[in-house]
């Protein structure tokens, strides 16, 4: 166990290896993801064992790259950003041995889709608020409550859970985090509609849902530290990727814009290489974080990288539809349908309009952001706290 | 991708330069020197450039310096950004001396190196990466002409001009050298105009002055990182000890979520300023495209950060007896030097084919 983790070569050299063994042409699509997860090459930074090699977490991309260039069937992560994002790493920090085991792998492959069941009607950016009951029962639990705007419930095998399980002590102590069996008896899943027309996300009911116990991540009370982890992980997935320059959203526009001379005015241009310029520091901001991010966990930083990221989204989607003039004036389908992924590129340019609004929402809201930078980065003095020392239940709701 | 971090020398020279700065050019010195009528500081600039070794930073070793790059240089200036200091480093050790290292002047880069002389490239401040018009003609060895607003003119006792088919030094004392009133009190400006100025031609072509500006380009975003972090943190510093109505006015969301906006945004100009002094330092492919995008950036990082810590200072962020000023003069200044963010967003367009209206 005392051999160096491996580096950008030997990396480099595992992969050819691997395709060298694994014609991606001619393997099976899943049978290829599984091995490629023994093989440590899934996400690098992670133990080997569990998809990884304790390789240095900013190699990632270069593998990536280099299986994409290969024409290795992909994991479809755009279905799975919670399972990838939030899931696998809070699985990771806080799971057993056992779940580690029997849950990242097929999270990994995309055999498993996962979703978040952590806001509710009455707590959202006051998360701690929430109200779902766990109650013990011997080796399982049972879990009461109701959800709300969860993302792709209706496609999730699983989904990480916050429940209150002890309503006698102030709010962030009587927490508890579970996986949730979506199969489970007791689970259901509403859509609801959004801005789009479209059901992306949903309400679900959880009505006396048994989890067994081995089921809890983290101990019991301790479920506002687990949480804590998987947002942190959440604003670093949102604001950090690895995406190529030009690419998302400027990617579209600058596309239209060199496409469509007739579409052109000197006041887009401007606003345009504006974007253009904010997109490119966004990108080499990302890059300096995940490099940072080589050896620790994701801190308050990543809720920076969130904001900008929305902030530009929502700027270069709207650009796009004024640029568009006469078209933009047009929508290109208000059925309500339950999508299976989130692509932006591949949608209306009103339907990105409208989902970026969801961007500076969803993971945290932009304000909420902005306190945490405000007094974790900053150290300036928190807000006035109504709600420190009093027992859950005695709370206003 | 360029590593954006920093090394372990970057951040022991950081902490050698910052002991020198906080020891000899605490804002309060800075100010007074504003009222001298003296080029620079003279003194700390032989400590920086000499003694530490700043100015021979990105020198080879063969030609007298110190054989590391550009990326080492650039923390020097984040540091010199954060206390406005009063010296011809940009001028002298960045610009000048990126354009003698494209020349390949070995003599006169010794003594920069060594921080010995001063030199600077004779071109109005504002000039963007792509200017290489001159206002000089050369004619038997002399020089001719005018050039104006000239950062560290004054300070300066070679001038390299570009003129007519290369570019020249010239010897200070043969200009006739006009001090200008600048906006930036601490990097002040110099109209020069040579009549049959004595010169010895130091390049052929455009090609020195083009990599001098472009190199200044890249390094001023550094400067500019390191102003806006100043900014930042005398703001943060103030705001939690300041009282109005019974509270920090730090505790208010109107000022904290502003803050928050603002680290956020000096979080991007590290990373974009690490990018830009990485690739001239490597003299990368996408050096045009880095430094673009870091002047467009930058520039409007640092101008909202000094702008923003006089507001949040209130009626002490107005007075002259308080650094604000000097930081927001510093920052507007920045933001016009070596190409305003519009230019460098015109640059931009056609490095990226995304051709205007
Ligand atoms: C597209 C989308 C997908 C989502 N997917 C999921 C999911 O999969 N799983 C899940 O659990 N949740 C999901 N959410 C829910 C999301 O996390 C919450 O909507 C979010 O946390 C905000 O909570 P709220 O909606 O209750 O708004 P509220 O908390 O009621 O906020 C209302 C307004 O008040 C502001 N505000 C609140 N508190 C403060 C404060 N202290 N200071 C300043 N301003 C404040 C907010 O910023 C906002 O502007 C999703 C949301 C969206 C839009």
């Amino acid at each position: 166990m005392s051999t160096a983790p491996p580096d950008a070569d030997e990396l480099s050299r595992r992969a050819g290896e691997f395709l060298a063994a694994h014609d991606p042409a001619a393997t099976e699509p899943l049978e290829f993801l599984r091995a490629r997860f023994d093989a440590g090459l899934a996400w690098v930074h992670y133990p080997e064992g569990l998809g990884g090699l304790g390789a240095p977490r900013h190699l990632q991309p270069a593998v990536d790259r280099r299986f994409a260039e290969a024409g290795a069937p992909t994991n479809h992560p755009e279905r799975n950003g919670i399972g990838l994002g939030m899931a696998a790493p809070t699985i990771l920090a806080f799971g057993t041995e056992e779940q580690k085991r029997r849950f990242l792998r097929p999270l990994w492959t995309g055999e498993e889709l996962w979703c978040q069941l952590f806001s509710e009607p009455g707590a959202g950016s006051d998360l701690a608020a929430l109200a779902t009951r766990a109650v013990r029962d011997g080796d399982a639990w049972t879990v009461n409550g109701q959800k709300v705007w969860t993302s792709m419930a209706h496609e999730a095998r699983w989904a990480i859970l916050v429940t209150r399980t002890d309503p006698g002590v102030p709010k962030h102590r009587g927490m508890t985090y579970f996986v949730c069996d979506m199969t489970a008896p007791g689970v259901e899943v509403r859509p609801l509609r959004q801005i789009t027309g479209e059901a992306e996300f949903n309400e679900v009911f959880l009505t006396d849902v048994r989890i067994p116990d081995e089921h809890r991540l983290g101990e019991v009370g301790q479920g506002w530290r687990v949480s804590t982890t998987t947002l942190m992980n959440e604003r670093v997935a949102i604001g950090g990727s690895a995406a190529p320059r030009e690419s998302g959203m400027i990617g579209v526009v600058a596309a239209l814009w060199r496409d469509r001379p007739e579409l052109r005015t000197p006041g887009l241009h401007d606003a345009l290489l504006r974007a253009w310029v904010e997109t490119e520091a966004a990108r080499l901001t990302g890059a300096r974080l995940r490099q940072q991010l080589t050896a620790g966990e994701p801190g308050p930083e990543g809720s920076g990288a969130k904001l900008a990221f929305a902030k530009l989204n929502q700027e270069v989607s709207g650009l796009e539809l004024e640029l568009l003039g006469e078209e933009g004036l047009r929508y290109d389908d208000w059925t309500m349908r339950r999508p299976t992924e989130v692509d932006f590129t591949r949608r209306s340019p009103g339907y990105r309009y409208l989902r970026a609004k969801g961007n500076s929402i969803e993971g945290g809201t932009s304000e909420i952001l902005r306190n945490i930078i405000a007094e974790r980065v900053l150290g300036l003095p928190g807000e006035i706290r109504v709600d420190k020392d009093v027992a859950w239940k005695d709370l206003p709701r | 991708m360029s590593d954006l971090l920093y090394g372990e020398i970057e951040n022991d020279l950081r902490a050698s330069v910052r002991e020198v700065l906080g020891d000899r050019a605490p804002w309060a010195s800075v100010l007074a020197g504003t009222e001298r009528d003296e080029p620079c500081d003279a003194a700390l600039w032989r400590t920086v450039a000499g003694e530490l070794g700043c100015a021979g930073l990105p020198v080879p070793e063969e030609l007298g310096g110190a054989g590391a790059t550009w990326r080492e240089t650039a923390v020097v200036m984040e540091e010199l950004g954060r206390s406005a200091a009063p010296v011809p480093f940009l001028s002298s050790a960045v610009i000048a001396t990126a354009a003698l290292l494209a020349a390949g002047e070995r003599e006169l880069l010794a003594g920069l190196a060594a921080g010995e002389r001063i030199a600077v490239l004779a071109v109005p401040f504002s000039a963007a990466p792509g200017d290489v018009r001159t206002t000089v003609e050369a004619a038997d060895g002399t020089l001719t002409g005018e050039v104006t607003s000239v950062a560290d003119g004054m300070a300066a006792e070679v001038l390299l001009v570009p003129a007519g088919d290369g570019l020249y030094a010239v010897d200070a004392a043969d200009a006739r050298r006009t001090a200008a009133t600048s906006l930036d009190m601490t990097r002040r400006l110099a109209d020069l105009a040579f009549s049959a100025a004595p010169a010895r031609r130091v390049a052929e072509g455009t090609g020195a002055v083009r990599a001098a500006l472009r190199t200044g380009a890249a390094l001023l975003a550094s400067e500019q990182l390191g102003l806006a972090e100043r900014c930042l943190d005398d703001t943060v510093a103030y705001v939690k000890t300041r009282y109005q109505f019974g509270r920090p006015v730090g505790s208010y969301q109107g000022l904290k979520h502003r803050l928050a906006d603002l680290w956020t945004s000096i979080t991007q100009a590290r990373a974009v300023a690490r990018h830009a002094a990485s690739c001239v330092a490597a003299d990368d492919a996408d050096t045009p495209i880095a430094v673009a995008v870091a002047q467009a950036h930058c520039s409007a990082v640092a101008v909202k950060a000094a702008e923003e810590c006089v507001q949040m200072h209130g009626g002490i962020g107005f007075t002259w007896e308080h650094p604000a000023h000097l930081f927001l003069k510093r920052a507007k200044a920045d933001a016009i030097a070596l190409g305003t963010p519009d230019r460098h967003r015109a640059a931009l367009a056609s490095l990226v084919d995304l051709p205007p209206a």
